[in-house]
């Protein structure tokens, strides 16, 4: 870390008034803030009231590793498992969820985040801090593959197997909910995902096998 | 996405506060961000500094009793679609919820950002066009392509609202609870959402420096059914083409009240007085329920690509009455 930005990391106490004002004439306006203070503390939360955070060292929990990175305001959990470098300076590689429409709907970054499918492409990373985040990496057990990744492989449930990884985690969070999922079920749990191959018939002939070794 | 800095909040008076010291589009809120953040990645807003609701608390939860619902802004659509009393006793709206978008984004998405999201016009979400919403001169969808645009109070912009949940909570009679600067105020969910001709920027009557914080929605007579019918293009989640959503006293055959909200086909979410009109005070049938959708669309002004939604709407209208008294 640069002098600089350590100056930066220091003064948090700009007022809402200057700070704003800062923003209105275009310089930098808000300051860094240990991320670890701002974020659910109501201890510090008073003192905290108007700090503006553009970048953050965070940490966040995937697949029960902790990764503590550095991201701007705007970073999205997707951008830091396909992009991120941690404060290491190692990749963090996760580059299972796929980018595809980066904007809420195709399902190919699908993640979840304490136990619900979400879209990667649509968290702000600083909003996942303190989550327990599981990507299609963390959904075997070592070397054991999952029931649904057994069931998606014994089925030929993919073509060019893009769109599987975010299929394979939305599969696992509908059975986690519902043990035995009807037809119709699994086609509403599985409706926030696209294949554009159209294997859709062999992915849920996929989701009931799996059902059934669950 | 453009740069911006993000303050988590800690109070509502914080929140209005911050609000106020700028105009529509400098500082703006997210909650679940799941519409927010498309507009930002596509540069159709570009606000310097977003201020995180979610860290609001006591602003997620559904409480009910005998008077009603309270629910908070910041409960996400999954929660309200789940949920057992609002699935029994309020079937219009959990059947609604359950229609939103896909389970990804009803597991992030809000009720407060349900409301207060903006339309899904390709016009208008086009970052290369400026269009009358955005301040531009025209709206395109006059002359240009309009499929998904509005067949009722359009003039001079034919957005629809996308909102499911809208209308549902229209034609249960709920209320909204808004904070600003000076205190809050609840007013009815049907007064909340305005036409282009009052305001072509906006869709509801918020001021930069407010905000939602509660639904209330009042507890429906025993005799109540409500249902939500929504027509999408395919099979698969989308927003609405069309949508009714229907609240009937029922005693019998015999509708004794209707309240028909319709969604998709309107700036705002659509009171079809002429249906309820229709069907209020008679026995139920096909004619009668067949009359009450012809009456909801006789107004009705598409465009040159959506004379199809007039047809659909006055079907889905005669369906749900229709539903109101089976079995």
């Amino acid at each position: 870390m640069s002098d600089k930005e350590k100056e930066e990391k220091k003064g948090t106490n700009i007022s809402r008034r200057s700070f704003l004002k800062g923003v209105g004439t275009g310089t930098v306006a808000a300051t860094v803030a240990p991320a670890t203070i701002l974020v659910g503390d109501p201890e510090t939360a008073e003192a905290q009231v108007d700090e503006a955070i553009s970048k953050a060292e965070i940490q966040l929990n995937i697949n029960d590793q902790v990764v503590q990175i550095e991201v701007e305001a705007r970073t999205t959990l997707l951008s830091v498992l396909r992009d991120g470098i941690d404060t290491q300076g190692d990749y963090v590689d996760l580059t299972g969820a796929k980018l595809i429409c980066d904007k809420g709907e195709c399902g190919g970054c699908t993640v979840l985040v304490d136990g619900k499918p979400v879209y990667a492409c649509m968290m702000l990373a600083m909003d996942v801090q303190g989550k327990q985040i599981t990507t299609v990496e963390g959904i075997a057990n070592g070397d054991e593959l999952h029931p649904v990744q057994d069931a998606f492989i014994q089925h030929d449930a993919l073509m060019c197997g893009f769109c599987t990884p975010g299929f394979i985690v939305s599969s696992v969070a509908l059975l986690n909910e519902n043990k035995k999922p009807t037809l119709e079920e699994i086609k509403e749990g599985l409706s926030g995902n696209t294949c554009r191959c159209g294997t859709y018939p062999f992915i849920f002939d996929a989701v009931e096998t799996a059902s059934q070794k669950m | 996405m453009e740069k911006f800095s993000y303050v988590n909040a800690t109070s509502l008076k914080q929140v209005t506060s911050l609000l106020s010291d700028s105009g529509w589009g400098e500082v703006m809120m997210i909650a679940g961000g799941t519409d927010l953040l498309a507009e930002l990645k596509e540069y159709i807003e570009t606000p310097k500094t977003l201020i995180n609701l979610k860290t609001l608390p006591g602003m997620d939860s559904i409480s009910a009793d005998a008077s009603g619902l309270k629910i908070g802004a910041l409960t996400t659509v999954a929660e309200i679609a789940m949920h057992p009393t609002i699935q029994h006793h309020y079937t219009v709206l959990a059947q609604a919820a359950a229609s939103v978008a896909t389970p990804q984004i009803r597991n992030v998405g809000t009720l407060g950002g349900n409301l207060c999201q903006r339309p899904r016009c390709w016009y208008y979400r086009d970052e290369t066009v400026s269009c009358l919403k955005k301040g531009g001169d025209l709206c395109y969808a006059v002359e240009g392509l309009s499929k998904y645009h509005a067949i009722f109070g359009g003039d001079p912009v034919y957005i629809v609202h996308p909102s499911d949940i809208a209308p549902a909570l229209i034609a249960l009679n709920a209320s909204i609870k808004i904070v600003g600067p000076e205190g809050e105020k609840t007013i009815k969910v049907e007064d909340f959402f305005t036409l282009p001709a009052a305001n072509p920027f906006r869709e509801n009557v918020l001021e930069p420096n407010e905000i939602v914080v509660e639904v209330h929605v009042p507890k429906p007579n025993p005799n109540t059914k409500s249902l939500y019918l929504k027509a999408r293009e395919k099979g698969a989640p989308d927003f609405a083409l069309a949508s009714v959503a229907g609240v009937f006293e029922v005693m019998g055959r015999t509708c004794q009240t209707a309240s028909i909200v319709l969604g998709g086909v309107a700036p705002a979410p659509w009171r079809s007085t002429d249906a309820e009109t229709a069907l209020t005070g008679k026995m139920i049938n096909d004619s009668v329920s067949a009359k009450a959708g012809k009456e909801a669309v006789k107004n009705a002004q598409p465009l040159n690509d959506n004379e199809y939604k007039v047809t659909l709407t006055q079907n889905l209208i005669s369906r749900a009455a229709m539903m109101a008294v089976s079995k």
